[in-house]
C-alpha cells in the first residue's frame, strides 16, 4: 500500500486529485451538453425543415463520428480557430486554450448530442392532452413550459439521462491525450515512473467503477424523487 | 479550406478504413461469442454463475474502453509469468490486444442485449415447445436463440456502431487505423477541419451503411 501513501512517497494524492479532476470535468461536459441539449431539442421538435437539418446534423455526426476524433478536432483546432476569431478583432498574439476548457467542451458536445435525443424522445411522449389542458388553462408559454411539460420531461428523461451520464464520465479518460491530468492520465505518468501498469491501470479501473457505481445509487434516488406521484 | 490535402489525403484514410473495417469485424465475431456464452450463464439458475456473469458485464461496462485496453496491452505484459507462455505472441502485438479488448468489451454489452432478449421471450412459447416434447435443447437452439436474435437486432445494430467509434482507442496503442491515420495528418499538416471531413464523412459513411443493414434484417425477420 506504500505506492498509494499520500505525501511525496506514493501516488495517493496525485490520484485523489485527478480523480477530483475527473468528476470536474464531467460534471462541466454535462452541463455543456444540457446547453447545447437547450438549444438543439428546440430545433429537433421545430416544424421548419431548415431548423430540424441543423439539429439532425449535429447530432448523427457527433454520433456517428469517433469521440476520439472529436477530441482531436477540439485539441489541435480550437487554438487556430480562436486565435482566427480573435485576430477578425484584431488581437494577433498567440492564445493558448486550457486543456480542461478543450477537454471538457470536446465532451460536452458530444454529451449534448445524446441528451439532445433523450429530451426530444422525453417531450415526444408527453400526453398530448397536457399540451391541451395547459393551453385550455390559458397558462402563457414559459408557464407552460416550467409547470407543466419540464416536470414530465425530467422524469421521463432521468433514466436515460444517468446512460449518458455514465458514457460522458467514461469518455472523459480520453481527454488524458490531450495531457488534461484526470485519472487516466494520472495513472499514465505513474505507470511509466514506477514501471508498474498493471497496477496502476487497475487502480484506474477500480476508480472509474467507484464513480459509477456511487453516481449509480445518487441518481435511482433522484430517479424515485421525480417517480413521486406516479 | 485546403482542397488538395482533403483529396491527398482520402486514399490514405480509405486504406486505414479498411483496418478499422477489420478490427471492428473480428472482434464483432468473438465478442458474440463471448456475450452469448455470458448471456446463458446470467439466466442460470444457480446464483453464483449468474452473479459472476453479472460482475463480468458489470466491471466492463463501468470503465471505460481506454482502460481496459491499457490493462492488457502495458499491464498484462509486465506479468513474467506471461512472457515465457504461447499467450506472449498474442500479447505482445498491440493489434491482438486491441483486438482482445474490443472483445470483452463489446461481449459484455453484448451479453446485456442478449439476456434482456432472452427475459423477454413469454414462457409459454417454451411451454408449448414441452409440452410438444421436444427437448430443452432443441427448443433452446431452434426457439429461443432465434427469437432472441430477432429480439435483439437493434440493440445490437447500435452495439455495432459503437463498437466502431471504440476501435478508434486502437490508434491509441500505436495501430494505424482511421483515427490513427487521421491523427498523423493533422499533426502532420496542422490542418484539423480539413481531416476531421474526411475522416469523419469516412465514419459517418460506414454508420450509415451499418444503420441500413440492420433496419433491413430487422425488416426481414419481423414476425
Amino acid at each position: 500500500m506504500e505506492i498509494l501513501a499520500f505525501g511525496d512517497t506514493g501516488w495517493g494524492d496525485e490520484l485523489f486529485y485527478a480523480t477530483l479532476m475527473t468528476i470536474a470535468v464531467s460534471i462541466t461536459a454535462m452541463f455543456i451538453g444540457f446547453l447545447f441539449a437547450l438549444i438543439f431539442t428546440p430545433l429537433k421538435l421545430s416544424k421548419n425543415k431548415f431548423l430540424n437539418f441543423i439539429a439532425n446534423s449535429y447530432t448523427t455526426i457527433i454520433r456517428g463520428v469517433p469521440e476520439l476524433l472529436v477530441i482531436y478536432l477540439f485539441f489541435f483546432g480550437g487554438t487556430g480557430a480562436l486565435m482566427f476569431v480573435a485576430s477578425i478583432f484584431g488581437y494577433n498574439e498567440y492564445i493558448e486554450i486550457n486543456a480542461f476548457i478543450t477537454g471538457a467542451f470536446a465532451i460536452g458536445i458530444i454529451s449534448g448530442a445524446y441528451s439532445t435525443e433523450v429530451f426530444r424522445g422525453a417531450i415526444q411522449s408527453i400526453d398530448k392532452g397536457q399540451f391541451e389542458a395547459a393551453n385550455v388553462l390559458g397558462l402563457n408559454k414559459f408557464r407552460k413550459f416550467i409547470k407543466i411539460i419540464l416536470p414530465q420531461t425530467l422524469r421521463l428523461a432521468i433514466p436515460n439521462l444517468s446512460n449518458v451520464w455514465q458514457i460522458t464520465l467514461k469518455d472523459t479518460s480520453l481527454i488524458s491525450v490531450t495531457g488534461l491530468v484526470e485519472i487516466m492520465r494520472q495513472s499514465y505518468i505513474a505507470a511509466g515512473s514506477t514501471r508498474d501498469p498493471l497496477f496502476f491501470y487497475s487502480f484506474a479501473a477500480v476508480l472509474y467503477l467507484l464513480l459509477t457505481f456511487v453516481s449509480m445509487k445518487f441518481i435511482n434516488r433522484l430517479e424515485a424523487r421525480y417517480s413521486k406521484g406516479y | 479550406m485546403d482542397l488538395e490535402l482533403m483529396i491527398n489525403s482520402f486514399p490514405k484514410l480509405l486504406s486505414a478504413a479498411a483496418i478499422t473495417l477489420k478490427l471492428l469485424s473480428v472482434s464483432l465475431i468473438i465478442g458474440l461469442f463471448i456475450g452469448l456464452f455470458f448471456a446463458i450463464l446470467r439466466i442460470n439458475k444457480n446464483i453464483f454463475i449468474s452473479k459472476f456473469a453479472y460482475g463480468y458485464s458489470y466491471v466492463f461496462r463501468g470503465t471505460p474502453l481506454l482502460v481496459q485496453i491499457f490493462i492488457i496491452y502495458f499491464g498484462l505484459g509486465q506479468i513474467e509469468y506471461l512472457r515465457s507462455t504461447v499467450l506472449w505472441v498474442i500479447l505482445k502485438e498491440p493489434y491482438w490486444c486491441a483486438i482482445i479488448a474490443f472483445a470483452l468489451n463489446t461481449g459484455a454489452y453484448t451479453s446485456e442485449i442478449l439476456r434482456s432478449a432472452f427475459q423477454t421471450i413469454k414462457p409459454g412459447i417454451i411451454e408449448a415447445g414441452k409440452s410438444l416434447g421436444i427437448s430443452n435443447k432443441v427448443i433452446f437452439f431452434k426457439v429461443q436463440i432465434p427469437m432472441a436474435i430477432r429480439q435483439s437486432l437493434p440493440a445490437y445494430g447500435n452495439e455495432i456502431i459503437l463498437m466502431m467509434k471504440g476501435t478508434s482507442l486502437a490508434s491509441t496503442v500505436t495501430i494505424m487505423d482511421l483515427t490513427g491515420v487521421a491523427k498523423y495528418i493533422i499533426s502532420t499538416t496542422f490542418k484539423p477541419i480539413e481531416v476531421f471531413i474526411v475522416a469523419g464523412g469516412i465514419y459517418l459513411f460506414m454508420t450509415f451503411i451499418i444503420h441500413n443493414v440492420i433496419k433491413f434484417l430487422e425488416k426481414k425477420y419481423i414476425y
